[in-house]
């Protein structure tokens, strides 16, 4: 079957989800390009958008018109060329407004399941449940009238485990996009033991012509992505906790942490904000996925279990929005700290200057995330920022040390064990997954 | 033509241009439409011309109202500006992008057939859609039958096809030099205006960054950058035309306004194809016709006020005055000859490039930088007007080289 056959019938599970709607998104853009060709004009093309919630794919078919009007709008260009022969569509907008009815039309928005007994390709993106996940693509490769190859957006769950219990005679494949799929480059590709050659040839294909960097992970829960997140989250919480005294408080200690984590050590994010971007809940249940794979490890945070008994998810609204987490947002900025002592948020505006007082100085020639990483001279504000850190003293200056040392230690570990092939691609993971300047394997601080 | 009796221009008026460059232009945030500019402008000349009881009639050049803010009937928004026009005169003149320059020939024949003043507006405001959708209703302009095999970004696609007609006939690198250049002085000129589009604009050195910036066609098209073109713009100008009478009714001095002292308005066929992309055949004959019937040579203008929609207009258009030899418009720029400091200061408030280009509102703007710089009145953007070469002129140019207004003038 080649390359555009199989993507004639495709079905993307948990497709009203984060994840899902990407996944839609640009699986739905690949297949009506692939149906504007000239030598596939007379097949059709369809697209399963299979979610358990109705309401979700009202949203979602909203989502979908509101995205692809920006890609159509984007490549007019090649859009004009690609309608040449339609004598009736002669302006920009009638060709843009083509299109968009051309994406939307290949897309079958449902929430019953049968319909992917038909289909060659199945993209799950539902919750990350072993079970769960094995229940439904036995359900589906046992109904089948096709032989479909799964592609999972798992970020822990070892393939060869779905592989095996769902019995998919290799016909799996781990696909994992980072969020949001629509806008991040970075795809982890993880062969279970038994994936066919030709499962993987077309998920290289795939991701190729939806021009995704690919990183190979080796099949070990966690993968790269989740493998260096996930310790470096629990570093983050037990500083954070061992540090209540020095800080004077809890909340005082998770905001001095959060900050060395964004400020000193020039991330996107602090620690914190980016375990509530992804979701408290969904970390620990990524963790306790990880943790019996792990040898000589302990992945678990009772501080996070602490915080899912106190009713605080973090994660994200269907809008986008950040939901409240360890820190609450206010216009997406963070304003306050969960105390899991009273069980409230206290301002940060009330303790800020006095944990920054005891942070000290950061470098002079620190610049934020944003200024850095987008910037030409990347590597020599780095280099300048570093260097400077590596002959100051100061508690933030400390801490980051520390936690630099730490996810360098991760990155390499991740290699040792064989998760990544390399140093490079634990950094790439890092970089175009994360979003991270640099990369967990480095020389900057001493 | 030559006036058969005196011409003058008076009391120009620019509002800013807004789009991206300008502090306060935010897309996503409501912005004044065209009754907004209309008034300003409007007002702004009636404010210097002793009120709207002096002036006889009006005209107001504009594109693509239609579309851009689905307004059509636009002579009915004359007496919104002052309530002293109500039930005067009043008329709107459309040839794209040199609807201005059409407001300008329009006053200049009122004046020559009996009025005494007329109020010439021209207005664009096209923030309204974003500029894929913008190039839809630019490309009007053009000949509707050949939008279809046209550039998604259809105007730029037509002039990028006349650049890369001229790199092929005289060399890629040598034009670029000269269009980057072009864009240098677009940029370091209009830095001096208050009102220009790039009044903000802070690049350490435009040349640079024009020429470090390869035409991508895949994105755009395949021999300009974005920076070749000039921008997205809401604006309006205006000026007051008017007689001898017309003057001494305002209680303006001749020597304060400008004389008209040719003016030439021609078209070209637009269903048919440029005979020579490397050459603007319009704006030659209509720019040399305009210096003859003005009875001097294009070397005794002291400034120029040329169509830049595009850099490589604007050295076409340094070629097609004569200024240059074909081919060598590129070398004359690069060479700093139309700088502000030059032998021949061209687009001296930044042009369509720097200044900004509401298309509807450019031929008139072209007008009231020329009557601001013969009279000493440009401010910080003044150049030096030779006393032997007194002259200066206007070319505004609406679609390919195809609605054509030249006028020169001199101080009155």
């Amino acid at each position: 079957m080649k390359y555009e056959e199989r993507l004639q019938n495709v079905t993307v599970l948990g497709a009203a989800g984060k994840m899902g709607s990407g996944i839609l998104l640009l699986t739905a853009v690949e297949m009506a390009d692939l149906s504007l060709q000239p030598e596939n004009k007379d097949k059709t093309f369809v697209l399963n958008a299979v979610d358990v919630s109705d309401e979700a794919l009202h949203g979602l078919m909203g989502y979908l018109r509101t995205q692809v009007r920006k890609l159509a709008e984007k490549k007019t260009v090649a859009l004009r060329a690609m309608y040449a022969d339609r004598a009736d569509l002669i302006e920009n907008y009638h060709i843009i407004d083509e299109y968009i009815f051309d994406v939307m039309n290949i897309v079958r928005p449902v929430n019953g399941m049968e319909v992917a007994y038909n289909s060659n390709i199945i993209f799950e993106a539902i919750k990350e449940d072993p079970a769960l996940k094995v229940k439904i693509f036995k359900q589906i490769n046992e109904n089948s009238n096709v032989e479909p190859w799964f592609f999972t957006n798992t970020s822990s769950i070892p393939i060869t485990e779905l592989d095996e219990k769902a019995e998919l005679n290799g016909n799996v494949v781990g696909f994992h996009f980072y969020n949001p799929p629509a806008v991040q480059r970075l795809v982890e590709l993880i062969r279970a033991k038994n994936t066919k050659d030709e499962v993987n040839d077309f998920a290289l294909a795939y991701a190729k012509k939806l021009r995704k960097i690919i990183v190979a992970s080796n099949d070990i829960a966690g993968f790269i992505g989740n493998g260096h997140f996930m310790r470096d989250a629990l570093h983050g919480m037990l500083e954070a906790e061992s540090m209540v005294d020095d800080f004077g408080g809890y909340v005082n200690s998770v905001y001095a942490i959060n900050k060395v984590t964004q400020d000193f050590l020039v991330r996107p994010m602090g620690i914190f904000q980016l375990i509530d971007y992804v979701g408290v809940e969904v970390c620990s249940y990524i963790m306790s996925v990880m943790n019996p794979n792990l040898d000589n490890e302990d992945l678990h945070s009772t501080l996070l279990d602490k915080m899912i008994s106190q009713g605080i998810t973090g994660g994200q609204y269907s809008s986008g929005a950040q939901k409240d987490g360890f820190l609450k947002y206010e216009k997406g900025r963070p304003v306050a700290i969960w105390d899991v002592n009273t069980k409230k948020y206290v301002d940060i505006a009330g303790f800020s200057a006095d944990v920054d007082a005891k942070l000290g100085a950061m470098p002079t020639s620190m610049k934020p995330w944003k200024a850095v990483n987008f910037s030409k001279k990347k590597d020599a504000s780095l280099e300048a920022i570093f260097t400077e850190m590596n002959g100051m003293s100061g508690k933030g200056v400390e801490i980051a040390k520390v936690y630099n040392k730490r996810s360098n230690e991760i990155g390499r570990l991740l290699v040792d064990s064989k998760v990544a092939a390399n140093d490079a691609d634990v950094n790439t993971v890092m970089l175009t997954g994360f979003f991270h300047a640099y990369g967990p394997i480095n020389n900057y601080l001493k | 033509m030559i006036p058969h009796k005196k011409v003058y221009m008076y009391g120009g008026y620019n509002t800013i241009s807004l789009g991206t460059g300008r502090k306060e232009f935010n897309p996503k945030k409501a912005r004044p439409g065209i009754e907004h500019y209309l008034k300003e402008a409007g007002q702004g000349v009636l404010k210097q011309i002793g009120g709207a009881k002096n002036v006889d009639d009006g005209v107001i050049g504009n594109f693509m109202a239609a579309r851009f803010n689905n307004q059509a009937n636009l002579p009915g928004f004359l007496p919104m500006v002052d309530e002293g026009l109500s039930m005067k005169y009043g008329t709107s003149v459309e040839g794209a992008c040199g609807s201005g320059g059409l407001a300008l020939q329009t006053g200049i024949r009122n004046i020559l057939s009996g009025s005494d003043v007329t109020l010439s507006l021209g207005m664009e405001v096209q923030n309204t859609v974003k500029a894929i959708y913008g190039a839809d209703i630019l490309a009007g302009a053009g000949w509707y039958q050949k939008r279809k095999a046209g550039h998604a970004y259809f105007f730029p696609g037509q002039f990028s096809e006349r650049a890369g007609a001229y790199f092929e006939k005289y060399g890629r690198e040598k034009a670029r030099k000269g269009m980057s250049m072009w864009y240098h002085n677009a940029i370091t000129n209009a830095r001096l205006d208050p009102t220009a589009q790039e009044y903000h604009n802070t690049l350490p050195n435009p040349y640079e960054t024009c020429m470090a910036m390869e035409p991508n066609g895949r994105v755009f098209v395949d021999n300009l950058n974005f920076l070749d073109c000039s921008k997205v713009s809401d604006g309006a100008s205006g000026i007051a035309i008017c007689s001898e009478e017309g003057l001494k009714k305002m209680g303006v001095d001749k020597s304060d306004a400008v004389e008209v002292v040719s003016f030439v308005q021609s078209v070209r066929d637009i269903t048919k194809d440029p005979t020579d992309l490397t050459e603007l055949e319009a704006i030659k004959y209509a720019a040399n016709k305009a210096l003859e019937d003005a009875g001097i040579s294009v070397h005794d203008l002291a400034t120029a006020e040329i169509h830049d929609c595009f850099s490589i207009a604007g050295i076409l258009s340094v070629e097609a005055l004569g200024l240059a030899k074909p081919g060598e418009g590129c070398d004359y720029v690069y060479e700093g000859n139309t700088a502000r400091d030059g032998v021949m200061p061209i687009n001296t408030s930044g042009g369509l490039i720097g200044w900004g280009h509401p298309t509807g509102g450019t031929g008139v703007h072209q007008a009231v930088t020329i009557w601001q710089q013969l009279t000493g009145r440009a401010g910080d953007y003044q150049v030096n007007i030779p006393k032997d070469r007194p002259y200066g002129m206007t070319i505004n140019m609406g679609g390919d080289d195809v609605t054509i207004s030249a006028i020169v003038y001199k101080r009155g």
